[in-house]
């Protein structure tokens, strides 16, 4: 370990955010993480973090994906190992090394993806986590597992087989199982994401008998409903940084909101406001908060307002020339599931030539199915993509290429073949261009991969495999590609996730310089910062529903952050209030 | 020390990991050799060098390399496009029976006629075959490692069958068929050996099958779509396609080989005819890294060893089986060699960060892969 941190230090990284931090009794905490930084090449996933779970206490952590959550919750139970900073439990520096030390100390955790073996009964599956030489004692397996469901106020058959068991149900025996080690920090990562509602209530029931036993629960969730009924703190992590850390105690899911969006300096008079009702706070700094807005600003009748300053500083990075009214890409009442669970419902957006649409929603509100469903990976139930004059619905990913539509997806690994190297990788999508009768023309190909690489600044050879590449240089490549097309309509999404501000820079560029040519351009993405900096419209997305659109010139995070968590009337209000004024 | 990913390999690093695979082979086996009574330098000259050395012995290795060209390029091209085809053995056996139709049932054809008729016929028998996998595959999602092997037998069985009923020998009574019409013959390449025109055929698959795949779209095509499918899909690369129809021609090459054994060598249908070179087929393939010339270099070599073995065996009273010890060996030994040659060995100089040491292997790997 190098360099312990002085407690005071990380105390500090803290309490700048939040002044009215408990951590004045450290000695207490039943875990404890400090200063913990954990980089991936040029990207810091934890910059210094500090957090702590009590006795008796649901701490959740929120984030954007990609904020540093799980890699947190991978050091401290052992996944990953941190570059500097330490964990206590109990109070003393422990090392955990591995699942096995992590169990050891008390901690367990409970992933989404189940580690159940499916054809094995209950018990077994138990009997397994802790088999060791010797005999089995499967009748003192079978009541310690009556115990343990008794514990946590459920009723679990111990000789059901797993694969028989509902998604709930399996999650009840994994929690058991963490239990079996003698566990008194149990990290729960998105537990109610795979849930139906009435499990979820029986999930709740099962932590709330589990704190008032002692236990310690670390929370991940992105449902801030959740989050505010369930936890008693809660820690918001962005950018690799904890932003806020403060009691769960009278927050509002609006405020969480407006915490996770980076409105910190608005939300933080909130919190030290006393009698007040926080949402009125709120609601208050929205319109009219001259330490964020920095410049003389309006409020009319409560609701929402931009200020001038906002909207002079956006106006610099939108479109200078006129918004054409032709659209570029059409997507009319996009259906994906079935009535009971719709993951797209009726989507409908229109993105005009010239005009960058910003998509904002908390992750996993279908933003990764629109994509696919544009991309031709997946079939929607209904509805219709137009890419300017061209029905792009029925067809292969193929001809939706040719017909002028360009893509950056989420995943750009799945974007590449690893294998192959970075200039053939860059024509692999347009090889018909590349033909002399049925063989490859690879001069014109060395030709224009090399012109591609020194207009998009590629940092790499031709012929290197594309699987050397970091994120950046990948993502520069993805772009060529796309760009290079002349592409009427593209979508790009979490086009930055994982770039240093560098490349974050430089893909702003090419998608501004994009649009500038006349080109639409879809934006997907959960940074607002990054939406109101280039969008010129944004629109947002809950539940797999559109919930409302502003022009980003009168959008302000706080206003995004209430539509993010479904609250659409209050939205429309706004938008209604910004077009009056 | 810790064992890294390699960012980048040099050229000569293929070359050399199969150099030393070779040294370690020679090492392994050299033990067995002895227990069975033989000097292994001794050996190794009767596998490796002496069938080399006289026209008949090369004669011998062309022979017995043809087959396992036929079925180690079908397997190579199925696979090359990630379709697993390991039912190159009873596609073989199917494109054999299909060239004994014509043999028996039109004897007469004069060469010109019967020969193409024959090839031709083995080339569909094997695409038959391989058929029912792939539109299994392609309709029902059906896994092919499965369905391609379990008609193996199946082939084997119809031979069997083929040859205890309907053809049984008309003189001898024998279960094999009885000898092709005079125009089902493969000439000899050269004067007094037995190689055959089949060798030329399985040369000029292998040319084209080069040239398709390094200097074509459609070779960079099925190189994506075998390597990450989620991507070409996602690229416009109709994988589900392509791996269709390099099915039928793996399942087709593959017959082609079983057409050319029958014509080039047995002039009959004989249940032994395959000797396991569809499963031989799978060890040249994947020895020969999937790539045309690859599969050329080892089916050589094996067919050398093959040819090696035999002698050994009257000069050295050695048992053949010491030649599939001994090519056994070396598969083992070049796989595990070219999948080391991505990693490299670090030797630290540096001091002062001993908890590195252990744990951070896997980052430190990602991070030289990045950071190229």
């Amino acid at each position: 370990m190098t360099a312990p941190p002085s407690a005071a230090g990380a105390a500090s990284s803290v309490s700048a955010a939040s002044p009215d931090s408990s951590r004045s009794s450290p000695g207490s905490a039943l875990a404890e993480l400090v200063d913990i930084t954990k980089t991936f090449g040029a990207l810091v996933a934890n910059d210094a973090i500090s957090l702590s779970v009590l006795p008796g206490e649901v701490h959740a952590l929120l984030g954007e994906n990609g904020a540093g959550k799980s890699t947190l919750t991978r050091i401290l139970y052992g996944l990953s190992q941190p570059d500097s900073g330490e964990i206590r439990v109990d109070g003393r520096v422990k090392r955990i090394s591995s699942p096995a030390d992590a169990m050891e100390a008390g901690i367990g955790m409970v992933t989404q993806e189940f580690s159940l073996v499916d054809t094995m009964t209950v018990t077994e599956n138990l009997m397994l986590a802790g088999v060791g030489l010797g005999r089995i004692n499967r009748a003192a397996a079978r009541a310690k597992v009556l115990a343990a469901a008794e514990r946590i106020g459920v009723s679990i058959d111990p000789d059901a087989i797993v694969e028989d068991l509902s998604v709930g149900q399996r999650q009840r025996v994994e929690i058991v199982k963490a239990l079996f080690h003698d566990c008194r920090v149990l990290i729960l990562d998105e537990p109610t994401a795979v849930l139906v509602p009435q499990d979820v209530e029986q999930l709740f029931d099962s932590i709330g008998r589990l704190t008032s036993a002692g236990m310690g629960v670390i929370f991940i969730s992105h449902k801030l409903h959740e989050v505010t009924r369930i936890a008693d703190r809660i820690s918001i992590l962005r950018r690799g940084r904890i932003v806020a850390s403060r009691p769960a105690a009278g927050l509002e899911p609006r405020d969480i909101a407006a915490l996770m969006v980076g409105a910190e300096s608005v939300a933080a008079p909130v919190a030290s406001a006393e009698n007040e009702t926080l949402a009125d706070a709120l609601a208050t700094s929205i319109g009219l908060d001259p330490a964020d807005l920095d410049g003389p600003s309006v409020s009319v009748g409560g609701s929402a307002l931009p200020s001038a300053a906002i909207r002079d500083r956006s106006r610099a990075t939108r479109a200078t020339s006129p918004i054409s009214e032709a659209t570029a890409l059409q997507i009319t009442d996009v259906t994906l599931g079935n009535d009971g669970s719709r993951v797209l419902d009726a989507v409908t957006l229109s993105v005009r030539r010239g005009e960058i649409l910003g998509i904002a929603g908390v992750s996993g509100n279908g933003q990764t199915e629109l994509v696919n469903v544009l991309c031709g990976t997946l079939t929607a139930d209904r509805g219709s993509v137009m890419v300017d004059q061209t029905e792009i619905s029925g067809l292969d990913p193929a001809a939706r290429i040719r017909a002028g539509f360009g893509r950056l997806t989420e995943d750009r690994k799945g974007s590449v073949i690893p294998g192959l190297s970075v200039g053939q990788n860059l024509v692999l999508e347009d090889l018909d261009r590349f033909r002399i009768g049925p063989f490859l023309n690879r001069g014109a190909v060395r030709e224009h991969v090399q012109k591609l690489i020194e207009r998009f600044d590629i940092r790499a050879q031709p012929g290197d495999p594309i699987r050397s590449l970091s994120g950046g240089n990948m993502q520069k490549v993805l772009l060529a590609r796309a760009i290079s097309r002349g592409p009427k309509a593209l979508v790009a999404s979490q086009p930055t996730r994982g770039l240093d501000i560098g490349a974050c820079e430089y893909v702003y560029s090419q998608l501004r310089a994009l649009r500038d040519e006349g080109a639409g351009v879809l934006l997907i993405s959960e940074d607002l910062d990054e939406l109101l900096g280039i969008c010129d419209r944004i629109a947002v997305i809950f539940s797999g529903r559109i919930i409302g659109e502003l022009p980003a010139a009168d959008a302000t995070p706080e206003a995004l952050g209430l539509l993010m968590t479904g609250h659409d009337t209050g939205a429309a209000d706004d938008s209604d209030a910004a077009v009056n004024a | 020390m810790r064992i890294m990913l390699r960012a980048r390999e040099s050229r000569w690093l293929a070359p050399a990991a199969v150099l030393v695979a070779v040294v370690i082979t020679l090492l392994l086996t050299a033990g067995p050799i002895r227990l069975a009574g033989a000097n292994p330098v001794a050996a190794y000259q009767r596998y490796l060098v002496t069938p080399l050395t006289t026209v008949n012995g090369l004669s011998e290795v062309l022979l017995a390399s043809t087959p396992l060209i036929f079925t180690g390029l079908a397997v190579a091209i199925a696979f090359r496009v990630g379709y697993f085809n390991i039912g190159a053995e009873g596609q073989y056996l199917a494109g054999a029976v299909a060239a004994t139709i014509p043999g028996l049932y039109l004897p007469s054809l004069p060469a010109v006629l019967a020969l193409p008729l024959a090839i031709g016929a083995g080339l569909v028998g094997g695409a038959v075959w391989a058929f029912i996998p792939a539109w299994l595959k392609r309709h029902a999602r059906i896994d092919e490692v499965v369905t391609t092997l379990l008609l193996n037998p199946v082939a084997l069985l119809l031979v069997q069958g083929l040859l205890n009923g309907p053809w049984r020998n008309s003189e001898s009574g024998f279960p094999d068929s009885d000898a092709y019409g005079a125009g089902y013959t493969l000439p000899a390449i050269a004067e007094g050996g037995r190689a055959h025109w089949g060798l030329i055929i399985a040369l000029l698959l292998v040319a084209i099958t080069w040239i398709v795949m390094s200097f074509t779209p459609l070779g960079l095509k099925l190189r994506a779509a075998g390597q990450a499918p989620a991507a070409a899909k996602f690229s416009g690369i109709p994988v589900a396609r392509l791996q269709w129809r390099c099915a039928l021609i793996s399942g087709g090459i593959a017959g082609i080989g079983g057409a050319s054994q029958v014509l080039g060598v047995q002039h009959q249908l004989t249940a032994g005819i395959s000797n396991g070179y569809g499963y031989t087929g799978i060890v040249v393939a994947t020895l020969g890294a999937l790539t045309a010339g690859g599969v050329l270099l080892v089916a050589l070599l094996l067919g050398t060893i093959a040819v090696g073995a035999q002698n050994a065996s009257i000069a050295l009273q050695l048992p053949t089986q010491m030649g599939a010890i001994v090519s056994s060996t070396l598969l083992l030994a070049v796989v595990s060699l070219v999948a080391l040659r991505r990693y490299r060995v670090v030797f630290r100089r540096r001091r002062g960060t001993p908890e590195h040491d252990g744990q951070a292997t896997a980052t430190d790997a990602q991070a030289t892969v990045g950071d190229r």
